[in-house]
Parts: C-alpha cells; structure tokens; sequence
C-alpha cells in the first residue's frame, strides 16, 4: 500500500487541532464547577466578593467557550476532511459518541448564554441552578468524546467485513468498553489540575507581585484547592489508566517503556534514550515496571517485538512524552500535597511555593499534551488500533499542505487574540468593595 | 427507517441557515455604511453559540448514520469546507474578542464582516455541488475545483449569502422594535426589503441557471413536492415582503425563515432518493442498530433540548438578557444572608483558628475514601470495583476542596 506523502502533514495538523482543543476543554470540564461554587458560597453567605469573584470568572468562561467553539467545530470538520475512509468505513460505530456530544455541546452553549448574560436578570436562585447544566454537559461532553478515543485505543462492538464494521453496536462500543472508564477519569482529573493550575499560576504571580487583596487570596484558594486535590490523586488514577493500557495494548506499553523484547521481571527505566534495542544512559530499577503494570515483580512484560516493525509506534516520542507527564505529574502532585497541608494548618503561602505554583500552569499544559501523545502516537500505526491504519484512513484531496499552512496561521493569530482578551480581563478594574480586605 | 436521520439532518440544516444564517447576515450588514454595530453585535450576544451548534449536530449526525456518503462528501469538497471552517474560527474569535476590547476595533469588525461572507458562501456552494451531483462515491472521486466552482454551486453560495442578509435585516428590525431603539427601525426596513428583492431576484436567476445546466434538478423543482416547496417559497417570500412593507415584524421574521426552510425542502425533495449520484439515501444508511441509537438519542436529546432552547430564546426575546438596557430595569434582588435549608451541608460555615470538629471529620472521611480508592484502583481487578474506586477518589477530592477552598474568613 502506497502511503500518500502528506500523511504525516495530515496527522500533525490534527495533532495541532487536538492540542489547542484541549486545554480549552479542560476548562469546560473544571472551570464552571469552581464558578458555582463561588457562587453558592456568595449565596449561602450574602458575601458580594463571591459574587464579583463568580462573575469575572464566568466572563472568562465564556470567553474561553467560544473559541472551544471554534476549536471544536474544527476538530468536527477535520476528523472528515482528513480521514474520510475511517468516517466511511467506522463511523456507524463510533458516531454515536459524537452525537451525544453534540448534544452536551448544545446544552453548555445555551445555557451558559443564559448564565453569562443573565446576572442581575433572573433571581439569584435561577441564575445558580442555570449554571448547574453547564457544568454537567462539561463533563458528559468529555466523556462521549473519550469514549469514541478510547473506543479507538480497544475497538469492540462490530464484525469486520471487507475492512469495514458491518453489524455495529454503537452502545456496547462505546460505553460497555473496559478501556473507556480509566482513560475517562484519568481526563476528568486532568481537567481539573490544568483548569485549577493555570488560574492560580495567574494569581499565585500576582500575590508575589503583592497583589494579596481578599478577593485575589479567594481566588487563588479556590483555583489552587482544586488543582491541590486532583493531581495527587492523579497519580492513582494514572496507575489504573497505565495498566489498562498494560493489558489491552501491550506494545503501547512497550514503546512507553522501551521494551524491545518480552521479558520476564522487566525493569523500569528512567530518562535515557531507546537505541532501537535497549534503552542506554537511563536509570534501572529491576523488577519495578513488572511489578507495576501486573502487580507481580516476575509478572511476564511483553516487548515490542511481538508485532513486526512496521506495526510499532515510534518509540521514543512515546517514550518521552510519557516520562515527561509522570514527572511532572508527581511534581504537581507533590506542590499539591504541600499546600493542602500547609493550608489545612492554615499557614500563608511562602514565597518559593507560589513559584512552584507559577510554573505549575504551563507545565500542567506540558503534562496533558504530553500524555496525549502517548496514547495517541503510541496507538500508531494504527487509526483504530490493530483494525484500521492511519495511512488508509487519510483524504485522497491533494490540499493537506495548504490546508495545514492556513491552519497554522490562523491557529497563531488565535493564540494571540486569546491572550490579548485574558490580558485585557485581568486589567478591568475590581469593584471597590472587592479590592480592599 | 433509513430517512429518520436524514429528516434530522435536514432539520438541523434549516435551523442552522435560519438562526446562524442570521447571525452571518448580521455581520455581512456590518459591512454596509451606516450600520450600527452595537445592536448588531447585541442582537445576537446571548444565543450565538446556540445556534452554531445546529452545524456541529448536522456533521456528527450526516457522519454516523451516512457514513460512506458523509467520506465522500467531505473528501471532494474539502475545499470549500476548508474556507468555511477558516471563516467559522475567524468569526468565532472576533465574536470573543469584540465584546471586549477596547482597541483593534475596526480590524476584528472587518474580520468579522469577512468570515460573516466567506462562510455562508462556501457552505452554499456545498449544497450546489450536492444537488447537482458533483459529488461521486469515493475517497475525494470528485474534482476538488470544478465540484463547487461551477455556475451552480456559485450561484447558490451567493443565494446563501444574500439569504443570511435578508433573514438578519428582518431580524434586526424585529429586534430594534422590541429594544425600542426605534429610530433605527424605517432604515432596516428599507434594507429588509431590498435584500428581500434581491433575495428574490437571485433565486429566480437561480432556478434559470439550474434548468440550463442541470436538468434532473430542474426536473426536481419542478415537480411533485420540489413545486410544492418552491411554490411554498414563493409565497412565503412574498408574504414577508407585504409584511415587512407593513412593518409587521414578528411575523415577517417566521415567513422569512419559512421561505429559507422551503429552499431547503425543495433542494431535498428534488433530490430524492438520491443522497450521491447512484447512492440512495438507503443505501448509504449505517446498519439498523446505529439508526436505533441515533433516533434514541436525538429523541432523548431533544426532550432535555428543546424546553432548553425555548427558555433561552422566550429570555433572549423578552429582552431578559439585554446588557446594553438600563440596569434600573430589572432590580436586583436582595441576596439571602443564610439560607437554611442548605446551611446545614456546609463543614466551613464558621471559621476557626484550629481544626475544629467538623473539619476533623471530614478529614477521617477524605483519609477513608482516599484509602479505599486508592486500594480498590490499585489492588483489585473487576471494572466495578474500579468505578468504585474512582467514586471514592472523586469524593475524597471534593469533602477536600470544600475544606481548603474556603479561604480565611478572618483576612
């Protein structure tokens, strides 16, 4: 089979697509769950800094969730316009997911149109119920979309005739699927630490700069508690995640490993480089990676020799993508165990810890891209893992490199615009009553 | 069964040109001197990303019920779907920025103006080379530049265009009426009914280009229900110009929405059964068990949709969530100190200087459910036990947040 040339142009302009796309719907997932509870504190207390607190933040939300739009609708045109034959020849099977999606998207759009531009209109009461909504559709959003990825990863619920799914289970695919419920959770907590991390890096660089008012100390505790709690629980959930990958796609776990050959009491290794048949100048601890995707320190790893080497991932973008979000992860899980503790003893924050937490944003954007890339470099070759590959997927249309350069640019000017609106938010003067404290 | 989803497409495709083809028309008569920009940009705030939905419904539903024909679609017209998806972002983000800036006004408008063109049109065109049957079964079989730039598709982007201009100049109308910004309301007026004449002229010149070079469509239009629509187009088209002559708004805005879902009708109805050329609707469906979980779906989905949307527009309508009017308008009610049928659930209601008892014990119940997640993630093996697992860690993580999130009262 002839690979089309622009197939690895096809493949990074989805990846761009996926990785401005994410973040944003990290916000989706956390952000509107941290703006009604600042607004259900606002009405059990009657205190109007929630309420300024709620009500900046839903204005950036808001912000945020029209370009998730843009973002969306993109990704929604693209997963056609670049693999139309997986649409053709899968799509009666994960389609489904999409469309539930698409009614989560539905319902997030109208009812934060409701909120955002309903404070001081509709009683307090209604405007805090309207929110709720938006929070569910955030997280059932999220799901229908993982589920067809996970769907992807471990592809159940059909009968191959003549390389497409005929006699498709759209529900059991889905949702009946056992890779689905990790790699869900795994995101959910993901949302929350990138959402959480990148608003408190925010005001943890103000508290530094002494901008240390009562109402930035509540947002920081609010943002910071968030991500505090979900990323050292992040690293429980990413074991769970790590050996459902360990039993359904053994040679992901062999790329993420760079196991070369099956092994009986593998070893894990840290840092260092895969040469192709062993990792060198990295760190060896015998035993631990049998020991932690099986639970046994004999337990049986398979290599990545199990498959020919046209069937296996790169190995060593997998490989380093994947050390690059555990290690951050269990810094961030790490900063978060140390502020839940010195909060709970109700100390203020030194110095060196709102540096942590400043880096702590941008390097949780680095640890979700990275982790996406694992799972999804690791599926390659594949588009629907040991069924379909990527280069039989691809558009036949010969306009991947125009579309990809237009893309960029306009993805750029995105960037831009977005900081731009965030930078001029952050500027807008506080109401009085807010400012002192 | 087959034709369920495709009623759903349809539908979606008829609201999105009905809701969103106004909102493009809204920012194309940005374009025109003399507009004003504010209420246009007011008229749409709240229900923008409502609409917009229709589109993403509309692809996900076309590439899971029709798939083979959804691959081949989007695999000869990439082109023009390219251009509308760059004038979707391009519009998205001057949507967001508009509100709130202060400089670089002109430029996110012309922005804005632009993408408010480009995408209805490229859109158009779509619909043009579909109904001509440019489109053949295959991985981009068709040709990628004459399959919508052909006198077709051209004329029906340009249809599109001038639609979405029609449909937002009655909106806007309608709108500046109820906002009372009444002076505005005789020079919409006199857009409204040029851009209808123009509409008009446009589909009539339309109807002559398909009948010189594409006869089976003409054929389709000009008989059985493809007449009906047409004529139902006509008159509706017709009957919202004597309205609009007569401002009577409310109404002009149904009849005129009628005449673009009529458009759409028609081009179904005359293509029919056909979805591709040599591939029927049926024949493109996806097997009988997606077709169930679609119409199951969209059925449960529009029971929670539609009491929804009714809500946000009967809102939108009744000016509920108008920014621009006098804040006077609708008092804010005052805020109740503590309310006591909730008062009960929170563990941080009073501040302390230690831990005081209820944050001890919700500090044993974030130990205990951490612990029993962690072992039930870690140790066990079935799934259920692992979707209990994470239930536990999700519990243990908000009795946390609500413990720490709280800050100082004493500050």
């Amino acid at each position: 089979m002839s690979t089309p040339q622009y197939l690895l142009q096809a493949r990074q302009m989805q990846a761009l697509s996926l990785s401005v796309h994410i973040p944003l719907v990290c916000f989706g997932i956390a952000f509107p769950a941290m703006i009604l509870f600042a607004e259900w504190r606002s009405l059990r207390t009657g205190d109007e800094l929630y309420r300024t607190l709620a009500r900046r933040w839903s204005k950036i939300m808001l912000a945020l969730f029209a370009v998730g739009v843009v973002t969306g609708t993109i990704l929604s045109f693209e997963l056609g316009l670049l693999w139309p034959v997986w649409m053709q020849d899968f799509g009666n099977v994960f389609g489904l997911g999409f469309t539930l999606e698409g009614f989560s998207f539905f319902v997030e759009a109208i009812f934060i149109g409701i909120y955002v531009y309903g404070w001081d209109r509709i009683s307090p009461r209604l405007h805090f119920l309207s929110g709720i909504p938006i929070a569910v559709a955030g997280i059932t959003g999220s799901m229908f979309v993982i589920s067809v990825n996970a769907w992807m990863n471990h592809p159940t619920g059909f009968t191959l005739v003549g390389g497409r799914a005929t006699n498709a289970h759209p529900w059991a695919a889905l949702f009946a699927n056992p890779f689905f419920w990790s790699e869900y959770v795994h995101m959910y907590f993901a949302g929350y630490i990138v959402c959480g991390f990148l608003l408190a890096s925010v005001y943890a660089w103000g508290y530094l700069r002494g901008r240390r008012g009562r109402y930035e100390r509540t947002a920081l505790a609010i943002s910071l508690s968030a991500a505090s709690v979900a990323s050292p629980l992040q690293i429980v959930v990413g074991d769970w995640a790590a050996r459902d990958v360990a039993q359904s796609q053994p040679v992901k776990l062999a790329a993420m490993e760079g196991l070369a050959h099956t092994t009986r009491g593998a070893a894990e290794h840290l840092l260092g480089w895969y040469n192709g048949h062993a990792v060198v100048w990295g760190i060896e601890i015998p035993r631990l990676l049998s020991l932690l995707a099986f639970h046994n320190p004999n337990a049986v790893v398979k290599g990545l020799d199990i498959v020919p080497l046209a069937d296996q991932p790169p190995v060593n973008v997998v490989r380093f993508a994947f050390q690059t979000m555990v290690g951050i992860g269990t810094l961030l899980g790490l900063i978060g165990v140390i502020y839940l503790f010195l909060r709970l003893r109700r100390k203020e924050l030194p110095a060196w810890l709102c540096w942590a937490v400043v880096a702590a944003g941008p390097l949780s954007v680095v640890a979700l891209i990275a982790g996406w890339i694992t799972t999804e470099v690791g599926r390659q070759p594949w588009i629907v893992y040991n069924v379909m590959r990527v280069s039989a997927a691809v558009t036949g249309a010969h306009v991947i490199p125009v579309s990809y350069a237009t893309l960029c640019v306009v993805y750029l000017g995105l960037a831009v615009a977005v900081f731009w609106l965030l930078r001029t938010f952050s500027r807008v003067p506080l109401p009085p009553e807010a400012s002192h404290g | 069964m087959a034709d369920v989803p495709m009623i759903f497409i349809l539908a979606g495709i008829t609201a999105y040109a009905v809701l969103a083809g106004a909102d493009f028309g809204a920012g194309i008569w940005t374009l025109v001197p003399g507009t004003d920009r504010e209420h246009v940009r007011h008229a749409m705030g709240p229900v923008w990303e409502a609409n917009h939905v229709w589109l993403i419904f509309v692809l996900v539903v076309a590439w899971t019920c029709y798939p083979v024909a959804y691959g081949s679609i989007v695999s000869t017209l990439s082109v023009p779907l390219l251009i509308a998806a760059v004038g979707i972002i391009f519009r998205g983000t001057a949507y967001a920025l508009r509100n709130q800036i202060s400089s670089g006004v002109r430029l996110v408008e012309n922005l804005f103006a632009l993408s408010s063109v480009l995408t209805p049109f490229a859109l158009g065109t779509v619909i043009g080379a579909l109904a001509t049957g440019r489109v053949p079964v295959g991985n981009a079989a068709g040709n990628l530049v004459t399959s919508w730039l052909n006198p077709v598709s051209v004329l029906t982007g340009v249809l599109a265009v001038a639609f979405s201009g029609y449909l937002a100049a009655v909106y806007l109308a309608a709108d500046a009426r109820r906002i009372s910004e009444r002076h505005e309301v005789p020079a919409l007026r006199i857009r409204a009914l040029l851009s209808g004449a123009v509409a008009g002229v446009l589909a009539i010149a339309g109807l002559l280009v398909v009948r010189s070079s594409a006869a089976p469509l003409w054929h389709g239009l000009t008989s059985g229900a493809g007449l009906v629509m047409v004529c139902v187009c006509a008159v509706a088209g017709v009957a919202t110009m004597a309205l609009v002559w007569r401002s009577v708004f409310g109404l002009a805005r149904a009849s005129a929405a009628l005449a673009v879902a009529a458009v759409i009708g028609g081009w179904a109805a005359a293509q029919r059964p056909y979805l591709l050329p040599g591939l029927t609707v049926a024949q493109a469906a996806a097997g009988r068990a997606t077709l169930i979980a679609i119409i199951i779906s969209v059925g449960a989905g529009a029971v929670v949709l539609i009491p929804s949307l009714f809500l946000l527009y009967a809102l939108f309508l009744r000016g509920r969530l108008d920014v621009a009017s006098d804040p006077e308008a609708a008092p804010v009610r005052p805020l109740a100190p503590h309310d006591p049928s909730t008062s009960s659930t929170s563990p941080t209601s009073s501040a302390s200087p230690a831990l005081s008892a209820p944050a001890v014990s919700a500090i044993a119940f974030a130990a205990v459910t951490l612990v029993a997640g962690s072992v039930l993630l870690v140790f066990t093996d079935p799934a259920w036990t692992h979707g209990l697992g994470a239930v536990c860690l999700i519990a243990c993580a908000i009795r946390v947040f609500t413990l720490v999130a709280t800050p100082d009262e004493s500050g």
